[in-house]
C-alpha cells in the first residue's frame, strides 16, 4: 500500500459491493443447529421445486463488520454535525430512549399475543394516543400509519368515509396550497380525489380570497401545513377553518412542522379536524438513512369513529385491550399496529421532557431559527423577512443572478466547512430555496459556525465563483452524475449497466 | 430538559440579535387566542433513571419470545439474529442520518440500499427491487394499485390464504381507489387459481401461504396469464433460500416481508415491506431507488435514481405517496444476509423445515391431526386434540411457558379449530417436547 | 440567449409548431429544454391518438423535473419521434431539428392562427 503521494484520507477510500468481496466457501455466523436428522430436504417437500443457485455473498463475520464500518464513515448523521435540513426536523435522538426500544420486553414482543398477556404493551399504546391526543388539542390518536404520508392517506380514507357516512357522495376535489410538500398532493390522488391548488399571497400565506373562490360542494378536505413551509404560522387559520366547515369540508394539518408548536398552540383549537405527527420529526426518533418514522395521526371526535382497527381501548376491569368492533372503520393500513418501537421512543420522549419541557422545545426552536434569519439576512435574500417560526427559507436568487452561483453550489459548498446543506429548491415556490431549521438542540457556537460559513460562501461567490460551482471538494464523492444513473439504469449489481 | 444547550447569557445574546426582549414575542405571529393559556396536560418529566425504571416496569408485564417458547408465527417470526447485526445498525452514522438527498454526505447509505437491492433481487429471482416498503400489507396494495395502472384494469383476484391482514390492507386501500377485490377460494391448503374468465389486473398469491404451504406457483402463473394480468407474489425471504424463487415462474412483482432477516418482532412494528419487479416496469414502482453511477472525477458513486416517479417532483401524478420508509431495517436485513451468505441462510431454512416437521410429528403423537396433507416450510394447520378450543388451549399454555400457534377459526370461518403453529430455527427440541407434553396433558 | 426561429408558431407551455400542409410538427422550445436540463426520457403518444387542443399528451423529463407535453394543434397523431430512442439528449441539442416530438394531422387548422409569434414568444420568455 506504499505510495509517494500524499495518503487518501480512510473515508475517502471506495468501499467494494458485497458481492466484490465474496470468497467462495468463506463462512461467516453459523445459525442454531436443527433440532432432529436433516435427511435429504425433498423428503420433507415432496414434489416442490427447489431452487439450485443462491449466489449470495460468502464473508466472515470480521469482513461484514469492516464492510458496513466503512460504509457508516461514507456517512453523515446528526451524530456527526449540523444537519439544517429544513422540513426534516434533525435534533438529537436521545440514547436512553434508544436503549429503552431495545429491551427485549418491547422488541421481542409478538404482535398476536393474547391482549391480557401484553398489557404493558397496550398501555404504552394507549397513554402515547392520550398524549398525542392532548398534544393535538383533539379527541383520539392512532400510532398506526408508519410514516407522515401513510398518515396523510389514512386520514384522507377516513375524510371520505366520514362524507359517505352522511351520504354525502359529492366531495372529490382536496385543496392544497402550493406551497405543500409534495406528499399531499399525491395522497390525496391516492385516495382518488382531484387536487387544486391554492395560491399563496404577498405575505407567504394561504391566500383566503382564492381558497374561498374554491371552496365549494365538491370540497372534501383542505390540506395545510402551519407553520407552512416558509416556516410561516397561517395567522388567519381559525378563519380558513370556519369556511371550510361552512362548505361542508374538513380540514387536514401536515404536522411535519409541529416542533414550533408543542405546547405553545394546538391544531385542533385552531379548527383543524385532523393531523398527521411525524415522530421521527417532531419527537426525536431517529430517522435511520430513510426510515422507520412513525406517522400518528390525531382526530377530532368527528372523525374518531373512522379509526383504522384495532382500536387500542381500555376496559372497566381497567384493562387494556384491543377493539375490532368498528363498523365505521376504514379498516387497516398496516400489517400490525404500525411502527411500534417507534411510539416506545416517541413515549419516552414525552415522558422525559414532561409538559414543560415539550414548550421549551418549541420555543427554542423558534429562537434558533429566527437567530439564523437575523445572521444571514445580509447575505441571502429571505423573501419573507418577519418573524419565522422554527425554519427560515432564504434564497440565493442574488448570487444566481449576479454571479451564477446557485443554491444547489452553495449547499455543496457548505459541505466543504462540515455541514450538511439545508433543503434545496423547496418550497417550489421561493427561487433558489435554502430552507433552514436548526432545530432546539444546536447550540448557538454550532449555528454560528455555520451561518459564518454561509456568509463566507457568499462572498466567495462574489469573489470565486468558479470556486463555489465546483464544490465540494472534500468529500467522498463530487457531484455523482445523476443523468447517467437514470439513462444507465444500475440498481443492482450483476445487472447489463455493470 | 429537551437536550437544549442553551445558556441564559447566550439565550439574550441571541434574542439581542433577532432584536426583541423575550422568547415570547417570537411567537406574536400566532395570534392571542390561539396560543395555549395553560399547559399541556401531561405527566411530569422524568429524569432518566427514572424514566427507564418506569419502562422496564411497564415491558415487564409483557409475555416475550425470551419469557415463553414462541409457536407463534403468522406474519411475525421468533428467527435467530447474529449480535452483529444490531451492533452495526446502531452505529451514528447510520441510525442519525436523514434520507439520503445529498449524495456526497450519503454514500455509505447509499451503497447499502443499492446492496439491499440487489440482495433483494437476488433471492426473489426478480430483474430489480426498490429500497423498501413500510411493510408486506403496504407493498403487495401499492403492487396491486400499480398493477390496475399498467393493464388498466381496477379488479384485483387475491388468494384467500395470503395473510388476512393483508388483505384487509389491499381492501382498505381498494376501497378508497374504486379497485374491486375478489378473492380466490381454497381447498386441500392451496389457492384454487381461476381458469380464464375475467380480466383481471393481478392475480396475487402468497408463498408459502398463510397456513404454511407450498402452493403452485406454475398453476398460477398459467392463471394470470389465462386472465391477462400481472402475477403478484408474496414471498418469504427464509424460505427463498430452498424453494425456486418467483422470477423464475414468470412473476411481474414479488413483494414480502424482510422482519425475519435480522429485524426484532417489535410487537409488529416497524416491519420491512421489498419490491422487486421487472426492468420494464421500474419507472411504475412506487419508493426509493438507488442507482450507481460515476462522479466527477470518474469514481464509482451512488445516487438516488428514477427520482421523477416520486411524490416530491411529480406530486399528484407521482407513482405512489410514499417517502420516508425502512432503510434502518433494510441495513439490518443486508447485514443478517452478509454474515449467514447463502450457506448460513439455507441451513436457517433446512432447520425451519426440520424444527416444523419435528413438531408435528410429536403434535400428531400427542392426538392433534393435520388440517390439510400439503407440504409446509415453517408453519402448520393442526387441529388439536381433546374439546378445549384453540383459544383456551392457548390461554392454559400461556400458563404453562409457551407461546401457542395462531387461531385460524378467528380469520376463516371454514378453518374453526385449526391451530397455526411455527417452528423456526430457534426452537429447541426440549421446547417442542414441551409443548407436545403440554398439549398432551391440557386436553387430556 | 435561448433561440426562438422565425417562420414556427409557439404556445404559452413551450411548445413549438411547423406547418407541412395539414400536418404540424410539433416539439418543445430552446428555452424549454433549457429550463429543464439534461432530458432522460420521453413519453410519446401512440400513433391514431386523437388529441385536443391543450391536451397533455405525453411526458418530457429531466433528472429532477417532469413536464407535461401539451398539445398546440387539434388532430390525429400520425407520426412520434420514437427513433429518438435512448438518445433523449437529441432534444436539447436539436430542439427544432431532430428533436422534434410528434406530427399532426390538423382536425382545426384555425388553432395554429391562434398561436403567438416567435416575437410574442421570445417577449414572454424574457419577461419571465
Amino acid at each position: 500500500m506504499s505510495d509517494s503521494s500524499a495518503p487518501q484520507a480512510t473515508g475517502h477510500r471506495s468501499e467494494p459491493v458485497l458481492i466484490e468481496k465474496s470468497v467462495r466457501g468463506r463462512r461467516g455466523v453459523r445459525p442454531p443447529s436443527p433440532q432432529g436428522p436433516l435427511g435429504p430436504l425433498e423428503e420433507m417437500l415432496p414434489g416442490v421445486e427447489l431452487r439450485t443457485d443462491l449466489p449470495l455473498p460468502e464473508l466472515s463475520e470480521l469482513d461484514v463488520v469492516r464492510h458496513y464500518t466503512a460504509l457508516s464513515r461514507r456517512n453523515y448523521g446528526i451524530d456527526a454535525g449540523f444537519y439544517p435540513l429544513g422540513s426534516c426536523t434533525m435534533k438529537y435522538n436521545p440514547r436512553a430512549n434508544e436503549c429503552a426500544a431495545r429491551s427485549p420486553g418491547w422488541a421481542r414482543l409478538h404482535p398476536l399475543t393474547p391482549p391480557a398477556a401484553v398489557q404493558g404493551a397496550l398501555q404504552l399504546m394507549y397513554e402515547l394516543n392520550c398524549f398525542l391526543a392532548e398534544v393535538a388539542g383533539m379527541a383520539a390518536a392512532t400510532i398506526q400509519p408508519a410514516a407522515g404520508a401513510h398518515g396523510e392517506t389514512l386520514s384522507l380514507m377516513m375524510v371520505r368515509a366520514y362524507h359517505r357516512s352522511r351520504g354525502d357522495m359529492e366531495r372529490t376535489s382536496v385543496l392544497i396550497p402550493d406551497s405543500a410538500h409534495g406528499t399531499n398532493p399525491a395522497s390525496a390522488a391516492l385516495c382518488g380525489f382531484q387536487v387544486r391548488p391554492i395560491t399563496s399571497d404577498a405575505d407567504g400565506l394561504s391566500d383566503t380570497r382564492h381558497l374561498r373562490e374554491l371552496v365549494g360542494a365538491d370540497t372534501a378536505a383542505v390540506m395545510l401545513t402551519n407553520p407552512n413551509t416558509l416556516g410561516l404560522f397561517e395567522s388567519r387559520i381559525a378563519e380558513i377553518c370556519a369556511v371550510v366547515h361552512d362548505a361542508g369540508g374538513l380540514v387536514y394539518c401536515d404536522g411535519a412542522n409541529m416542533n414550533a408548536l408543542l405546547g405553545v398552540a394546538r391544531p385542533g383549537e385552531m379548527g383543524f379536524d385532523v393531523m398527521h405527527f411525524n415522530l421521527h420529526k417532531t419527537f426525536g426518533t431517529p430517522h435511520g438513512g430513510g426510515g422507520p418514522g412513525c406517522g400518528a395521526i390525531a382526530v377530532g371526535s368527528v372523525l374518531e369513529p373512522f379509526l383504522p382497527v384495532p382500536v387500542v381501548v381500555r376496559r372497566g376491569n381497567a384493562l387494556y385491550d384491543l377493539c375490532h368492533d368498528r363498523p365505521l372503520s376504514v379498516g387497516r393500513v398496516h400489517s400490525f399496529y404500525g411502527a411500534f418501537l417507534n411510539a416506545v421512543r416517541g413515549y419516552a420522549y414525552i415522558r422525559s421532557l414532561g409538559p414543560d419541557g415539550l414548550r421549551e422545545v418549541a420555543r427554542h426552536a423558534v429562537l434558533n431559527a429566527n437567530y439564523v434569519r437575523a445572521r444571514i439576512g445580509g447575505a441571502y435574500e429571505i423573501p419573507h423577512n418577519r418573524l419565522c417560526m422554527h425554519e427560515v427559507v432564504a434564497s440565493a436568487s442574488r448570487l444566481k443572478r449576479r454571479f451564477g452561483v446557485r443554491a444547489m453550489d452553495v449547499s455543496k459548498r457548505l459541505m466543504d466547512h462540515g455541514f450538511h446543506p439545508p433543503t434545496n429548491y423547496f418550497p417550489l415556490i421561493v427561487s433558489e430555496a435554502l430552507m433552514i431549521e436548526p432545530t432546539e438542540t444546536e447550540s448557538k457556537q454550532t449555528i454560528d459556525a455555520f451561518c459564518d460559513a454561509l456568509i463566507a460562501i457568499a462572498a466567495e461567490a462574489e469573489t470565486d465563483p468558479e470556486v463555489v460551482r465546483g464544490a465540494p471538494y472534500s468529500t467522498p464523492v463530487r457531484r455523482p452524475d445523476e443523468t447517467a444513473a437514470v439513462k444507465r439504469l444500475d440498481v443492482r449489481w450483476g445487472s447489463s449497466g455493470q | 430538559m429537551g437536550f437544549i444547550p442553551h445558556t441564559d447569557r447566550e439565550r439574550a445574546e441571541m434574542l439581542a440579535a433577532i432584536g426583541v426582549d423575550s422568547i415570547d414575542d417570537l411567537f406574536e405571529p400566532i395570534p392571542e387566542p390561539l396560543r395555549m393559556a395553560r399547559p399541556l396536560a401531561l405527566p411530569a418529566a422524568l429524569d432518566e433513571r427514572a424514566l427507564l425504571r418506569h419502562l422496564e416496569r411497564l415491558a415487564s408485564d409483557n409475555v416475550t419470545m425470551d419469557t415463553h417458547a414462541c409457536f407463534l408465527g403468522a406474519g411475525v417470526y421468533d428467527h435467530f439474529v447474529p449480535a452483529v447485526v444490531d451492533a452495526l445498525i446502531s452505529r451514528g452514522e447510520f441510525l442519525t442520518s436523514y434520507t439520503p438527498y445529498q449524495p456526497e454526505m450519503s454514500q455509505g447509505m447509499l451503497q447499502a440500499i443499492y446492496e439491499f437491492q440487489s440482495l433483494v433481487a437476488t433471492l426473489t429471482g426478480m430483474e430489480i427491487a426498490n429500497a423498501s416498503m413500510y411493510d408486506a400489507a403496504t407493498a403487495m396494495a401499492e403492487a396491486c394499485l400499480m398493477a390496475c395502472e399498467v393493464k388498466g384494469s381496477r379488479v384485483i383476484g387475491v388468494s384467500r390464504l395470503v395473510h388476512p391482514h393483508y388483505r384487509h390492507v389491499l381492501r382498505t386501500y381498494a376501497e378508497s381507489s374504486g379497485v374491486e377485490v375478489r378473492e380466490l377460494a381454497h381447498a386441500e391448503g392451496a389457492t384454487q387459481m381461476p381458469d380464464g374468465g375475467a380480466p383481471l389486473a393481478a392475480v396475487v398469491v402468497q408463498n408459502p401461504n398463510f397456513l404454511g404451504c407450498i402452493e403452485d406457483l406454475s398453476a398460477a402463473r398459467e392463471a394470470s396469464l389465462a386472465s391477462g394480468s400481472m402475477l403478484i407474489v408474496v414471498a418469504d425471504p427464509i424460505a427463498l433460500a430452498l424453494l425456486r424463487p418467483p422470477g423464475d415462474y414468470g412473476a411481474d412483482v414479488v413483494v414480502g416481508e424482510g422482519q425475519g432477516l435480522g429485524c426484532s418482532p417489535g410487537f409488529g412494528g416497524p416491519m420491512l415491506g421489498f419490491f422487486a419487479t421487472r426492468r420494464e416496469l421500474a419507472r411504475r414502482m412506487p419508493g426509493r431507488i438507488v442507482g450507481a453511477t460515476t462522479d466527477l472525477d470518474g469514481r464509482r458513486a451512488y445516487t438516488m435514481t428514477l427520482r421523477t416517479r416520486e411524490q416530491d417532483i411529480r406530486r399528484e401524478k407521482a407513482t405512489s405517496n410514499i417517502c420516508t420508509n425502512e432503510a434502518l431495517l433494510a441495513l439490518a436485513a443486508s447485514v443478517h444476509l452478509a454474515v449467514l451468505g447463502p450457506q448460513g441462510l439455507r441451513e436457517v431454512a433446512a432447520a425451519c423445515l426440520r424444527n416444523a416437521h419435528s413438531m408435528v410429528d410429536a403434535l400428531t403423537q400427542v392426538g392433534a391431526r393435520r388440517a390439510f396433507e400439503r407440504p409446509f416450510f415453517r408453519e402448520v394447520a393442526v387441529r388439536p386434540p381433546g374439546r378445549l378450543g384453540v383459544a383456551e388451549l392457548n390461554r392454559r399454555l400461556l400458563q404453562r411457558g409457551f407461546l401457542g400457534g395462531y387461531d385460524l377459526g378467528s380469520a376463516y370461518d371454514e378453518l374453526d379449530g385449526c391451530w397455526l403453529v411455527c417452528a423456526t430455527e430457534n426452537r429447541t427440541r426440549e421446547e417442542i417436547d414441551g409443548l407436545a407434553q403440554a398439549v398432551a396433558e391440557l386436553t387430556r | 440567449m435561448t433561440s426562438t426561429p422565425g417562420g414556427l408558431k409557439y404556445s404559452t407551455s413551450h411548445e413549438w409548431v411547423r406547418l407541412e400542409g395539414d400536418v404540424a410538427v410539433v416539439g418543445i422550445t430552446d428555452h424549454a429544454q433549457a429550463e429543464l436540463g439534461d432530458i432522460v426520457y420521453l413519453e410519446l403518444p401512440d400513433v391514431g391518438r386523437r388529441i385536443a387542443q391543450d391536451e397533455a399528451f405525453g411526458t418530457v423529463e429531466s433528472v429532477k423535473a417532469v413536464s407535461d407535453l401539451v398539445s398546440p394543434v387539434s388532430g390525429e397523431v400520425i407520426e412520434a419521434n420514437t427513433g429518438i430512442g435512448d438518445a433523449t439528449d437529441t432534444v436539447n441539442q436539436d430542439p427544432y431539428g431532430a428533436g422534434w416530438l410528434v406530427r399532426i394531422r390538423l382536425s382545426a387548422p384555425e388553432e395554429v392562427e391562434g398561436l403567438m409569434t416567435p416575437e410574442q414568444y421570445a417577449a414572454m420568455v424574457s419577461e419571465a
